[in-house]
């Protein structure tokens, strides 16, 4: 299949949101009473809740039968996309990748499912056992002392690299002078973020002429202040940097840490690793590159790899083999305490070891070759359309992923990058990532295709890519309405920008909307 | 933001853009716009404002009405995108002036125009501005030879794209953006000496809007509010600031409680603002005869760059010799150091030592805790 799919049409329910609907009495499943026996043993529950804690009126949840629930949460996952029904590219940076299905059955599993993290260890030992040996595994692919998988997010896991950076500096009785982190323009926001949130000040490196950090900009900031680097690498471009070797050996010298984000890790597996490198800590996104799925901000993990020097301030606790058994090492005097309680979210560290275990070494080395064989071809066969063109160099071979400009385009037409991207939709297939902040590239496309696309599910991307930038230049005004075919009209953009139309809870919802 | 009536104003100044081609640096007298034609120029302006209003009229058709002058100032090439324009009753000559301009966009704000549509330069923006401050906003095509002003659209289409969004969209986002113009004799001369006149307000282009998947996003305005919170952490009594001209600076004023004049350079100490827009005499009499340390306080010229040279003249070299490149805190958005493209900052204070003594890499204040740094041109 390489035509574009013309008799595409995307479900659309006009679903209410779930606290709109059912009616008072409603209900999805009936609870047996207690026992009585039980009722006599703990008495009124509620009684141990301090009075201040307990709420004076009833929660307000949805009363709803369970065929409606069902109808509706079917309705909505008909309504997405995702790598089980179309092939992403479309969310460079992000790395969709095919997740396993066995993987959800084993962690489906009950001696993965209904186990406590309070049970005695004794009686956690397989998982215990996994997450000690997958601490080796993820210590071989980068190099790394050892591991944390307690954080649960990347940004969360970046965040985790500026506390273990904020610690080092404490210990030796650095800490308030050594208060400037450096990152770079092209690296993730939450590079900038995190170590804000962590008391930092935050520098950015801007782009040099080629793309990637200039060079001579790091040497002109650091100073005795400095105390740390947090950069991704490859940056969001997919650009090779030379200087990666010699900006770690110049942030060192000055007394700093180098932290490797490796959210874009995918084209480097068995090729070149953190530590080898020299940097002194990492974090991997265990739910993108390793294959575990993106959650919707829910279930992920971010591994975090430390150098010897820095495994004393992991989080706590650390799972520690004695000879006869693993434990829970909880005494650990330098620690920067809990990221996230208990273990994290182990089922993500499961599928991911599962993952490397079927693919072995080897495995993965073909892994970050295919996604760069893929990153190539897409380019190459991209550079043949018609407005669309590389940054910096028509020329130069990326990694695993690429920052587009359609620049020429938009000059051509009128039209934005936007109305591209949303016009994805009326194919199928994801409206494509466009840019972080800030944007340093003039109407961007930034897309990853991972080792997980076939040669054809590639030349279909390119053909829809084709067929929009043809339609861009005979029928502008046609994209500007775009997405026609898709589960939702186009969305006021505007509201985006305007914290006022934001509610995170029903409630706030309800607030603003009166 | 609340649209009054689906009507604007378009003013093509035909005779903007005559100058460049024939290598003549602007068209700002008739002697010029004379010689001009005689060397073969073409009038480009009129022929980019009827692309961009033909895509106008294919994006509102009659939803909207034109109130134009008469001729090449407007109306033919209005007609020739396909509208009926009303046509003010005023006469046209064959070399337009700046007098001209004036008296059309004068009738136009009696009209209560929600938005004014030209085709020009620098000195077609100066002349609208000289009438309607920031009071209407504006898009320009781009059509002049200066074009030193933040006013412009990238093409005719976009600016075409612009007037569409502004008409149809319910949530129109504003911005200023700087009027500058430079002296053609001087420039003709090879001496490049601009000024700032002014902020107009523009449609806020949606450049800078980020796909959903990046989460938060950060308006102009908030960004700005970002830097100057951090501006006022930093302020410290015992110290004498000189601050430059523009939004970024005037933001600061807000978060420093002062009435921070927007164009000129002022004087802060202690709280309060000692000096309001100060002449560079003024600058250095109140220096010399104060024993505090001093520092500078400036921003850099969006989408183009200088950092001193450019609307802040006031700022001497000899000041900023005094005060040492160490004591100059330079404020921007990132988005503004991203309208850059990566050329470096300018600078040109007239002396050669100081302008190299500037050169190199300097830290941009860009946040709260958020710094870049960047490049300052040799």
């Amino acid at each position: 299949m390489t035509q574009p799919h013309d008799n595409y049409h995307a479900a659309r329910w006009n679903e209410p949101i779930i606290m709109e609907m059912g009616s008072e009495g409603q209900r999805g499943v009936l609870v047996d009473e207690t026992d009585q026996a039980i009722l006599e043993e703990i008495q009124n529950p509620l009684d141990s809740v301090p009075q201040n804690m307990l709420r004076s009126s009833k929660l307000k949840l949805p009363e709803i039968s369970q065929a409606h629930i069902l109808r509706h949460y079917t309705r909505l996952s008909q309504m997405t996309l995702g790598f089980d029904v179309t092939p992403d590219a479309s969310s460079g940076t992000c790395t969709m990748k095919y997740s396993p299905k066995v993987n959800e059955a084993i962690c489906r599993n009950a001696s993965v499912l209904d186990v406590h993290p309070l049970q005695n260890p004794s009686s956690l030992q397989g998982i215990l056992k996994i997450l000690f040996d997958f601490e080796q595994i993820m210590c071989e692919i980068s190099g790394m002392y050892k591991y944390s998988f307690q954080a649960s997010s990347g940004a969360q896991g970046i965040y985790t690299n500026a506390c273990l950076i904020r610690a080092y500096h404490e210990s030796n009785g650095e800490g308030k002078q050594r208060n400037e982190i450096i990152t770079t323009a092209f690296s993730h926001p939450a590079d900038a973020a995190t170590p804000s949130v962590a008391g930092f000040k935050v520098i950015t490196l801007m782009p040099g002429e080629n793309g990637y950090p200039d060079f001579q900009s790091l040497l002109s900031v650091l100073s005795e202040r400095t105390a740390g680097l947090m950069v991704t690498n490859p940056e969001d471009t997919g650009l090779f940097n030379p200087h990666i070797p010699d900006m770690v050996k110049a942030v060192q010298d000055a007394g700093g840490l180098c932290a490797y984000d490796q959210a874009n890790a995918n084209g480097l597996f068995g090729v070149v690793r953190a530590g080898d490198t020299g940097f002194d800590l990492c974090q991997f996104n265990l739910h993108k590159t390793f294959s575990a799925p993106h959650s919707a901000q829910g279930q992920g993990t971010a591994a975090v790899g430390v150098s010897e020097k820095l495994a004393k301030f992991l989080p706590t606790p650390v799972v520690d083999f004695n000879d006869t058994e693993y434990v829970l090492n909880y005494d650990r005097p330098d620690s920067i305490g809990k990221i996230r309680s208990f273990l994290g979210n182990v089922q993500t560290v499961i599928k991911a070891y599962s993952w490397v275990m079927s693919l072995g070494a080897d495995g993965l080395k073909s892994v970050s070759e295919t996604a760069v064989l893929n990153n190539n071809y897409l380019a190459t066969k991209l550079m043949q359309i018609k407005g669309l063109d590389l940054p910096w160099d028509n020329n130069v071979r990326r990694i695993e992923q690429v920052r587009y400009t359609w620049k020429q385009l938009c000059l051509d037409t009128g039209l934005t990058t936007s109305d591209l991207a949303r016009k994805m939709s009326d194919y199928g297939l994801q409206t494509y990532m466009e840019s972080h902040v800030p944007r340093l590239v003039d109407e961007p496309m930034t897309l990853e295709p991972t080792e997980s696309l076939s040669l054809d599910d590639l030349d279909a991307y390119v053909a829809v890519l084709k067929d929009i930038s043809a339609q861009a230049y005979s029928d502008p005004e046609s994209l500007k309405g775009a997405p026609y075919k898709s589960a939702s009209d186009q969305l006021p953009q505007n509201q985006f920008n305007d914290p006022e139309t934001w509610a995170m809870t029903w409630k706030a919802y309800k607030t603003k909307r009166e | 933001m609340k649209k009054i009536k689906p009507t604007f104003g378009l003013i093509i100044n035909p005779i903007s853009g005559l100058g460049g081609r024939v290598g003549l640096k602007g068209t700002d007298t008739t002697e010029i716009v004379a010689t001009a034609i005689e060397l073969g120029a073409k009038p480009e302006s009129t022929i980019r404002a009827t692309t961009c209003l033909k895509e106008i009229f294919i994006g509102l058709n009659t939803s909207v009405d034109i109130i134009c002058p008469p001729g090449i100032m407007g109306e033919t090439s209005a007609r020739a995108a396909g509208f009926s324009p009303f046509v003010l009753p005023i006469q046209v000559p064959d070399f337009t002036s700046a007098e001209d301009t004036r008296i059309a966009v004068e009738m136009m704000v009696s009209k209560k125009v929600s938005l004014i549509l030209f085709a020009g330069g620098d000195g077609t923006a100066r002349d609208i501005y000289s009438v309607i401050k920031d009071s209407i906003p504006v898009v320009g095509i781009p059509a002049g030879v200066k074009m030193h002003s933040a006013v412009y659209a990238t093409t005719p289409k976009s600016a075409a794209r612009l007037v569409n969004n502004y008409f149809v969209s319910t949530d129109i986002n504003l911005k200023d953006v700087e009027v500058m113009d430079i002296d053609e004799d001087a420039f003709r001369k090879g001496h490049l000496s601009a000024s700032l006149y002014g902020y107009m307000k523009v449609p806020f282009e949606r450049r800078y809007i980020q796909g959903a998947k990046s989460g938060g996003i950060e308006s102009d305005e908030s960004a700005m509010s970002a830097v100057a919170h951090e501006i006022s952490r930093r302020i410290e009594d015992n110290i004498l600031y000189i601050l430059g001209p523009g939004t970024t600076l005037r933001a600061i004023g807000n978060a420093l409680g002062v009435d921070k004049t927007l164009l000129g350079v002022d004087l802060f100490k202690g709280g309060k603002l000692i000096a309001e827009d100060v002449t560079n005499l003024q600058i250095e009499g109140i220096v010399a005869k104060c024993n505090n340390p001093v520092k500078i306080i400036v921003t850099p010229i969006g989408g183009q760059g200088h950092i001193f040279g450019r609307g802040n003249q006031q700022i001497s070299p000899s000041i900023i010799k005094r005060v040492g490149r160490e004591s100059i805190v330079i404020v921007a958005t990132t988005n503004k150091l991203a309208s850059l493209n990566g050329r470096p900052f300018l600078v040109d204070t007239g002396d050669p030592e100081v302008d190299q003594l500037l050169s190199g890499y300097i830290r941009v204040v860009t946040g709260v805790n958020m710094e870049s740094v960047y490049r300052v041109s040799d």
